[in-house]
């Protein structure tokens, strides 16, 4: 058995220099643990959406991650502009980036969705003028893969 | 398929240095959107992509895709070419057209992985945020 670990990485907005830079070191924790790789894409990938979405639509913000012998668990919480309405965001298509972060391609509404796509549990909170917090979590030993 | 036979199907460069150059790629999958790339693409696969930002090569990296491959001649700055090198992922540059790359490497016999979505059309809504 492994012990458990945990960690934080801060996020600027619109840094794009080094958007993604917190999911990439996260993907290294995991590696590093031998998680398996489609355990660890699937957690990569969910985070990076995450992270993307506070670099372009938040001010600050960070990435907390606490992985133990049964899952991972990341919560990403940032200060910034919050959503209106979740279950208009968590459509698939739905998307307020403006044309600039659409030339980089992003901006398919596609984010979200596919967050809660990859995990097994995901959860998101946002308050207008505040900022919004997402947790997800990703099974590791014997957990059944069925995800919701 | 491998990297060399990629190189000469569609007669690209390489732009990448210290590169493992024994890749091998099972499928492609094209996309200009990276959420699609991240939603739809599967591992050991190749991306033929004609955006050349940093964003690219996390995309690939989270994604796990083993070669991109940029269309038309495009090729990113060096900090971009650096970051690849850093995640050990080849990057090529070809001077086909979108189409035509992704032509030339089917006739070939490469084919996407993409599994057609049995689900109602995700209609693009562009919205102004608040
Ligand atoms: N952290 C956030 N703060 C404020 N608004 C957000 C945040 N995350 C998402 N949103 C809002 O929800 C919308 C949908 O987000 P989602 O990540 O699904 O798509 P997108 O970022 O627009 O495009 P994609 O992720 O496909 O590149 C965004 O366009 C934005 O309006
Ligand atoms: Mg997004």
């Amino acid at each position: 058995m492994i012990n458990a670990e945990e960690g934080v990485f801060f996020l600027t907005g619109k840094d794009f220099t080094n958007a993604g830079a917190a999911s990439s070191s996260l993907k290294g924790v995991l590696e590093k643990r031998g998680v398996p790789q489609d355990i660890i894409r699937r957690t990569a990938i969910a985070a990076f959406e995450a992270e993307m979405n506070v670099i372009i639509y938040a001010v600050a913000g960070m990435m907390k991650y606490r992985i133990s012998n049964t899952e991972i668990s990341v919560t990403i919480q940032d200060m910034g502009q919050g959503i209106p309405n979740i279950d208009l965001a968590m459509t698939e298509g739905y998307s307020t980036a403006p044309d600039y972060i659409r030339e980089m391609g992003f901006g398919s509404g596609m984010g979200l969705p596919n967050i809660k796509k990859s995990t097994d549990h995901f959860v998101i909170n946002s308050m207008v003028g505040e900022g919004t917090t997402l947790e997800f979590t990703i099974r590791l030993a014997n957990g059944d893969k069925e995800r919701a | 398929m491998n990297l060399a036979e990629i190189l000469s199907i569609l007669k690209a460069r390489m732009l990448t240095d210290q590169v493992p150059l024994q890749k091998t790629v099972e499928s492609a999958y094209c996309a200009d959107l990276m959420s699609d790339v991240l939603s739809f693409s599967v591992t050991k696969s190749l991306l033929v992509t004609g955006l050349t930002n940093a964003q690219v090569i996390r995309t690939a990296e989270m994604a796990a895709i083993e070669v991109i491959v940029f269309i038309q001649g495009k090729s990113p700055d060096s900090q971009t070419i650096k970051l690849a090198e850093e995640k050990r992922i080849p990057l090529l540059v070809t001077d086909l057209s979108m189409f035509d790359t992704c032509g030339k490497l089917y006739e070939r016999g490469l084919r996407s992985q993409f599994h057609h979505l049995n689900q109602a059309p995700i209609i693009t809504v562009r919205a102004q945020s608040l």
